[in-house]
């Protein structure tokens, strides 16, 4: 039940776009059609998922404070959590490399989707967010810190789309010639963050 | 080539690429890059300061340090060569944050970190330090970094008076105001605010730069 909760908080309540701005980057500038902020999306959804529990088990048993202890006991005092940064972003990079090169070879069909937007991922901040949020939040285990990613992802994905069908509309509007653009999307996105606010109120 | 040596330390050309990100080609407001950690910290002053400058740090020597290695980093993995680069540089503003500035480290949280996937820092490498000299690289990084945080200082400015009636902690409208009916606009300090204020600030750079706009 608390996994569910998990969940379903990190999609709507601590939405990655809305109340934390993570990836805001990539949001602007790649929600101007449905179709390519969907693909974006679901690489986004992927790569959190896959990503999350592995920096969960580094930080697991390499990072932490005393977390060496498996190798040795000498290990306990040893605390190595200033290397997480580097650490994780490795992690991050490596396994974009990795997916892109393995979607390449095997599903030609996918990477013509997704391939363009796989090299971005790796300096999209949602990525490196979630994983540091894990670190912070001392989740019990890998199966908890996957939900969480998986949570994240497709609350990201949830809100580019949205987003990207709000701004397919607007171009056809009237909008100030200043404002054009990254102005109004913008707006918009305070105007979004605002109506997701409401799910704050939940009690899970 | 012999004429770009002589060139002058600050020559018209590298004063440009310091000074050119505050309006003209301001990071976040017409790059539109490094957005995320603009916003998140700005409820206060005195962390978008922090966050600012460490930023500028960041930019500069990553700018530095890349463009002095650039002809010996080999295409396929400079993505790679970049990020531990400016993930070390990071570490070290982390610590040294931590060891001076303990309560806005504790502010700034995750976000010291996410300077690493700071879309800022990594542009400016891929666009600039891989492709022209250390000196100007420098320059061009404490440039952007300048430009970012001139956008981080305002944000802050407006959410910090509005939103809880102080400037760096300290309480500027007065007592009387309150009494009189004024209240703090409590919006100011949710996150969805400051994605309006940015709105607001682009509109009005758009407006006096008219060539910025977008084409139909």
């Amino acid at each position: 039940m608390e996994t569910l909760n998990l969940f379903i908080k990190s999609i709507f309540v601590d939405n990655m776009v809305f109340a934390f701005f993570f990836g805001m980057c990539s949001y602007i500038a790649v929600s101007k059609k449905v179709k390519t902020a969907n693909g974006l999306g679901l690489a986004v959804i992927f790569v959190l998922a896959a990503t999350v529990p592995i920096n969960f088990l580094i930080n697991k048993y390499i990072l932490s404070p005393g977390a060496l202890t498996w190798i040795s006991d000498s290990f306990a005092g040893v605390d190595l959590s200033f290397l997480s940064y580097i650490l994780f972003i490795a992690v991050i990079a490596a396994f974009v490399q990795l997916v892109e090169m393995v979607v390449e070879k095997f599903a030609p069909a996918l990477y013509n989707q997704l391939g363009i937007f796989l090299p971005l991922i790796a300096v999209n901040c949602a990525i490196m967010g979630a994983s540091l949020f894990m670190q912070q939040n001392n989740y019990p285990n890998a199966g908890v810190a996957t939900v969480y990613g998986l949570g994240s992802g497709i609350g990201w994905w949830l809100a580019i789309v949205i987003m990207a069908a709000i701004r397919e509309k607007v171009s056809y509007s009237h909008v100030p010639k200043a404002l054009k653009g990254p102005g109004i999307a913008f707006i918009i996105t305070g105007l979004l963050g605002m109506s997701f606010m409401i799910f704050s109120g939940i009690q899970l | 080539m012999s004429n770009e040596v002589k060139e002058a330390l600050f020559s018209a050309k590298n004063m440009q690429s310091l000074t050119n990100p505050f309006s003209r080609n301001n990071p976040v407001i017409v790059q539109i890059l490094g957005i995320c950690s603009a916003l998140a910290v700005t409820v206060q002053l005195k962390p978008s300061v922090v966050m600012a400058l460490s930023v500028t740090v960041v930019t500069g020597l990553s700018n530095l340090i890349l463009s002095l290695l650039r002809k010996g980093i080999p295409d396929r993995i400079r993505i790679i060569v970049q990020l531990v680069v400016i993930a070390a540089l990071v570490i070290l503003v982390d610590q040294v944050l931590k060891a001076f500035v303990y309560d806005v480290s504790k502010q700034l949280s995750v976000y010291v970190g996410l300077i690493i996937t700071n879309c800022i820092v990594m542009g400016r490498v891929e666009a600039f330090a891989l492709s022209n000299k250390p000196w100007p690289s420098l320059l061009d990084g404490i440039g952007n970094g300048l430009g970012y945080g001139v956008i981080l200082v305002i944000i802050g400015f407006v959410r910090e008076l509005f939103g809880s009636g102080t400037l760096w902690g300290v309480r500027i409208i007065p007592e009387s105001f309150y009494e009189a009916g004024y209240a703090n606009n409590g919006l100011m300090l949710f996150p969805p605010m400051a994605l309006i204020l940015v709105g607001i600030i682009i509109w009005v750079h758009r407006s006096k730069n008219t060539d910025l706009q977008e084409k139909e």
